[in-house]
């Protein structure tokens, strides 16, 4: 019989929120973190994007610690993980993991070229970085898989549970807005000239982000209500810089997770996908819950909230998820106006009540990966 | 921790321009560059794949590693349920650098999304999956040094729960032309025990 596992506490830090309970109130009020910035430091033209204001977060940051030796996405990482760190009261011994996740970490730290920055710019000292300020005694996995990042920590960590590795795992997801990231997609001729539109017929591209959230994995319930019960991570095979056009590596993950959860797709109540807004992405992601019969399970993109915060989105997004089902919400898709995927899905058009079980949380990214984990709310 | 045994089936090392697979060296070339080197065995292992010439260092590497181990693996009749779990310490730091140069200079700015794409460590796992048609468990991890620890789990992991009939683990490193590859395929059947200790030895050779 293998170990059950569950998230027994969660944590982010959004332009929107330096808390769950913020988040989800701005999110009730439809307040976005996207807005119109002008930094030619970033971007040459002004561009829409999700930004965590620098002196907040250095507010918050020195209620905790007098240190100022942090960059801002350190930073980031500390406060989400340390009210989480804090109220566990664990000893951090070798039962204790830590995971961080992140696409590209410390990157601007290559924008000058000396080696002390070339240093900042590897994970392992990034995430050492942050494991030494909690004194985790476990060296630090990180997980660099595109944008399933977060998410797919949240099914490592699950699996690292279950075969009785570790017995609890923290896991922080971060990522900041960067000249790097920017260039890179506008050189893809993927970025918005508006706040994205994800599953719009209007849609027209990424709106990027920044943001770091946290979760506590454990395989002890305590007074947790959610329990992760099945996750797939397979790629498409397909094509690295382009979703499958049949969704199949989706499909596939998701097939993955239920038949692990032993439930139906049709038991599954509400889905938080990945929901890019780009023409491609969104497409893909209609035709893989189609195929699985998902055409009506309401689902939603937070993107509109948060822009694509790239390798802490899945965790963000989980966290929100797992929040709405506690509260029995389920949250508008912001951005949303008219249908503009090739087959049917139940896009949420506004805030309502509802009473979930079962939670699909999905992201597919670069590469051909996608991720899918199923969540079910206990007693 | 694991419930069943799992074996090593068969393992390969790429570095100092010389590819080993079992302890026979497969192919050997004179001090050369990477770029050459990979060109040389490419040619040599008779792989015909065109776009192994797009791909950047850090893929041309881990491609290789997988090429020789799934050559004889895979039925492309079948699905082949190999799973991808592949670490190493740089990420994807070599085309970070090359990609940095291309958006550092006001008057030479031009960020290709050709070189872009390759700024994602887990860009070789596509490669491999899409040479090979896995359509699998894929993850990339990264680690301050090679850790034979957790990569035993955590293939043991995905066997045990079924995720996946084999695994290919991988650590491949590739920073400014200094490389090593190390790559094993872990199956439910064979002779030589999936354990840390082994994994730790096969490594230093």
């Amino acid at each position: 019989m293998m170990r059950e596992a569950f998230i027994t506490e969660s944590n982010c830090i959004t332009p929107i929120g330096f808390d769950v309970a913020a988040n989800v109130k701005n999110i009730g009020a439809c307040v976005s973190g996207i807005q119109l910035h002008q930094n030619s430091s970033l971007m040459m033209a002004p561009f829409y994007a999700s930004i965590i204001n620098d002196i907040d977060l250095d507010t918050a940051f020195a209620k905790i610690s007098p240190a100022v030796n942090y960059t801002k996405l350190e930073k980031m990482m500390i406060l989400a993980l340390y009210p989480i760190a804090e109220k566990s009261k664990l000893d951090f011994n070798d039962r204790t993991a830590f995971i961080l996740s992140t696409t590209k970490g410390n990157i601007t730290a290559l924008k000058n070229k000396s080696g002390e920055n070339f240093q900042k710019a590897q994970l392992p000292h990034l995430a050492k970085k942050v494991a030494d300020f909690f004194k985790f005694k476990t060296e630090p996995i990180v997980i660099s898989n595109a944008c399933v990042s977060g998410i797919m920590a949240v099914s490592v960590a699950k699996r690292l549970i279950q075969s009785k590795i570790y017995d609890n795992i923290f896991i922080v997801a971060g990522d900041e807005v960067s000249e790097f990231v920017l260039s890179g997609f506008n050189s893809f001729q993927a970025m918005s000239d508006a706040p994205c539109k994800p599953y719009s017929k209007n849609r027209n591209g990424v709106t990027l982000g920044e943001a770091a959230a946290a979760v506590l994995v454990s395989s002890n319930k305590g007074s947790s209500k959610i329990k992760i019960i099945g996750d797939g991570s397979i790629n498409d095979a397909n094509h690295i810089s382009g979703p499958s056009r049949t969704g199949e590596g989706l499909f596939r993950s998701i097939k993955s997770a239920l038949a692990e959860a032993e439930i139906e797709a049709d038991q599954i109540d509400y889905i938080s996908a990945h929901g890019t807004a780009t023409s491609f992405n969104d497409e893909m992601e209609a035709i893989a819950f189609n195929r699985l019969g998902l055409e009506n399970t309401p689902v939603n993109s937070l993107k509109g909230f948060y822009g694509h915060t790239l390798g802490a989105s899945g965790l963000l997004e989980a966290v929100i998820g797992i929040q709405s089902v506690l509260e029995n919400k389920l949250f508008v898709s912001l951005g949303f106006d008219e249908l503009g995927v090739s087959q049917p899905i139940n896009v949420i058009e506004k805030n309502e009540n509802k009473n979930s079980r079962y939670f699909l949380k999905t992201a597919s990214g670069f590469g051909g990966c996608n991720s899918a984990v199923l969540f079910e709310k206990v007693n | 921790m694991t419930e069943n045994k799992n074996y090593i089936h068969s393992f390969c090392t790429i570095q100092n321009n010389k590819i080993v697979l079992n302890d026979e060296t497969v192919f050997e070339a004179e001090s050369t560059s990477f770029a050459d080197f990979s060109k040389q065995a490419y040619k040599k292992l008779e792989i015909n794949y065109p776009k192994f010439f797009k791909m950047d260092s850090l893929s041309k590497l881990a491609f290789l590693g997988a090429e020789i181990l799934l050559k004889a693996e895979i039925d492309p009749e079948a699905e082949n349920n190999i799973a991808l779990v592949f670490a190493n310490k740089s990420s994807s730091l070599d085309t970070d650098v090359k990609y940095q140069e291309t958006i550092s200079h006001e008057e030479n700015y031009f960020p290709s999304p050709a070189v872009f794409v390759y700024t994602l460590p887990n860009i070789c796992l596509g490669e491999i999956s899409i040479r090979h048609q896995l359509k699998t468990e894929n993850s990339f991890f990264i680690f301050e040094e090679f850790n034979p620890e957790f990569l035993v789990n955590y293939a043991n992991v995905l066997l045990d729960t079924k995720k996946a009939d084999k695994v290919l683990c991988g650590w491949v490193e590739y920073f400014n032309e200094e490389y090593k590859a190390f790559l094993y395929l872990v199956a439910k059947e064979g002779v030589v025990e999936h354990q840390i200790e082994t994994i730790k030895t096969v490594y230093k050779k």
